[in-house]
């Protein structure tokens, strides 16, 4: 398990948004993957692990509901903006606005990109961590890469005068 | 985008299309504008994402406890984060007795760092929860007795609204480990945390710091140990500080 506590933690600190929070959540889904190993039926170990962080983050999210979905990006309030990649890649390079952006997306929608961009997960080990048929994470992907687009279009155009 | 083969840029983008439809899709890409766009669009998105330091790794101190915790025996119980926090707390104390043999400024420095952390990340945690009072009330004479019965100790409570500190109220909390008061004030829009804990050791000057672009300030008064934290300037801080031991 140990080898794969990067992994565990940086899903925890995207879907968490705090860093001593995705620490003790990590902590906590390590010793319950070591504990329940017996329940590991073989196949992708780090998938496994991934899922159990996955759902130790959202029984905590739940528990605080109500303070942190309201600071979630509306997409009615900013609406959609026209991203070229030559803005994104410029927007892209700025790492505090694209974490925020990042961190902005409904976490559903956040954690497929996290787990595909940053995690260099397959489609299948998407589907078994977030708990999706395999044949809804390509149109997850889609719905979260636009919105992440549009997020960095819509600062953009807050920075511009 | 508006094209009908738009849906398979993304399995085609990150090669999960099987080989046909890939073929496919590539024939369709010669001859449309919009994908090829997007698909550029989609690359530039990926370069953005694959930088290293938006990858959160653990930190040192987590992987060494994570470690320790899976190479421990097996215990009936499985332990809480309280008994992590409490460990933490002790490893804090191992750090102080190591730094025991260097000079006394440079143990009260470790020391103060190590509690400025804890008291910070006590102050990070009031404002992202709900949960910044227990008792909200500007009214000294509703938060002190709210904490009677709920510490072994009965902190000082003044509301400094004359001063530009209104007081908004007070909650539990939990520093090194021991249950502290949190009083909560407000400067202007900003939140200060003042925690408050009885100590044996003598009066203490002021002593303050940043860490994380928060600054906090402790004294050592009448046998309380003061700590405040707060996003302030630092010369707010310190006023607020002065009204405090003065009160």
């Amino acid at each position: 398990m140990l080898p794969h506590l990067d992994s565990a933690y940086n899903l925890a600190r995207w879907l968490v948004r705090s860093d001593a929070e995705a620490e003790d959540l990590a902590q906590d889904s390590m010793l319950r993957a070591y504990r329940f190993f017996g329940g590991f039926r073989g196949g992708d170990a780090r998938a496994w692990l991934l899922k159990i962080v996955r759902n130790t983050c959202y029984s905590w999210l739940e528990s605080t509901r109500g303070t942190r979905d309201a600071a979630e990006f509306d997409e009615q309030i900013h609406g959609a903006a026209e991203v070229t990649p030559e803005s994104l890649a410029i927007a892209g390079s700025d790492r505090e606005r694209l974490a925020r952006a990042l961190e902005g997306l409904p976490a559903r929608l956040r954690e497929v990109l996290v787990l595909r961009e940053l995690e260099g997960c397959s489609y299948k080990e998407i589907a078994e961590v977030a708990g999706i048929p395999i044949g809804t994470v390509m149109s997850s992907l889609s719905r979260a890469r636009r919105r992440l687009e549009q997020a960095l279009g819509a600062e953009e155009r807050k920075e511009a005068p | 985008m508006s094209c009908n083969q738009a849906s398979w840029l993304h399995g085609y983008f990150d090669g999960e299309l099987d080989a046909a439809r890939a073929a496919e899709f590539e024939a369709h890409l010669g001859g449309c504008a919009d994908c090829t766009r997007d698909l550029a669009t989609q690359e530039a998105l990926r370069k953005a994402l694959g930088t290293p330091e938006l990858y959160a790794r653990a930190r040192a101190s987590l992987r060494s406890r994570v470690k320790a915790q899976l190479s421990a025996p097996q215990t009936a119980h499985r332990p809480g984060r309280a008994y992590w926090r409490g460990l933490a707390a002790a490893a804090s104390l191992v750090l102080v007795l190591v730094g025991a043999w260097q000079t006394a400024t440079w143990r009260a420095d470790v020391a103060d760092r190590d509690v400025a952390k804890q008291v910070l990340d006590a102050h990070l945690r009031s404002l992202q929860l709900t949960h910044l009072t227990d008792v909200a009330s500007t009214d000294q004479h509703t938060v002190k007795p709210w904490f009677v019965g709920k510490l072994d100790f009965a902190p000082p409570v003044t509301d400094f609204a004359a001063e530009g500190f209104p007081l908004v109220g007070g909650r539990l909390d939990v520093v090194g480990g021991r249950s502290v008061a949190a009083l909560v004030y407000n400067r202007r829009k900003h939140v200060i945390n003042l925690f408050v804990w009885p100590s044996n050791d003598s009066d203490a000057a002021p002593r303050s710091g940043t860490h994380l672009g928060y600054a906090w300030i402790r004294w050592r008064r009448g046998g309380m140990d003061f700590w405040a934290a707060s996003d302030v300037a630092a010369s707010d801080l310190e006023e607020f500080a002065r009204l405090v031991s003065r009160s």
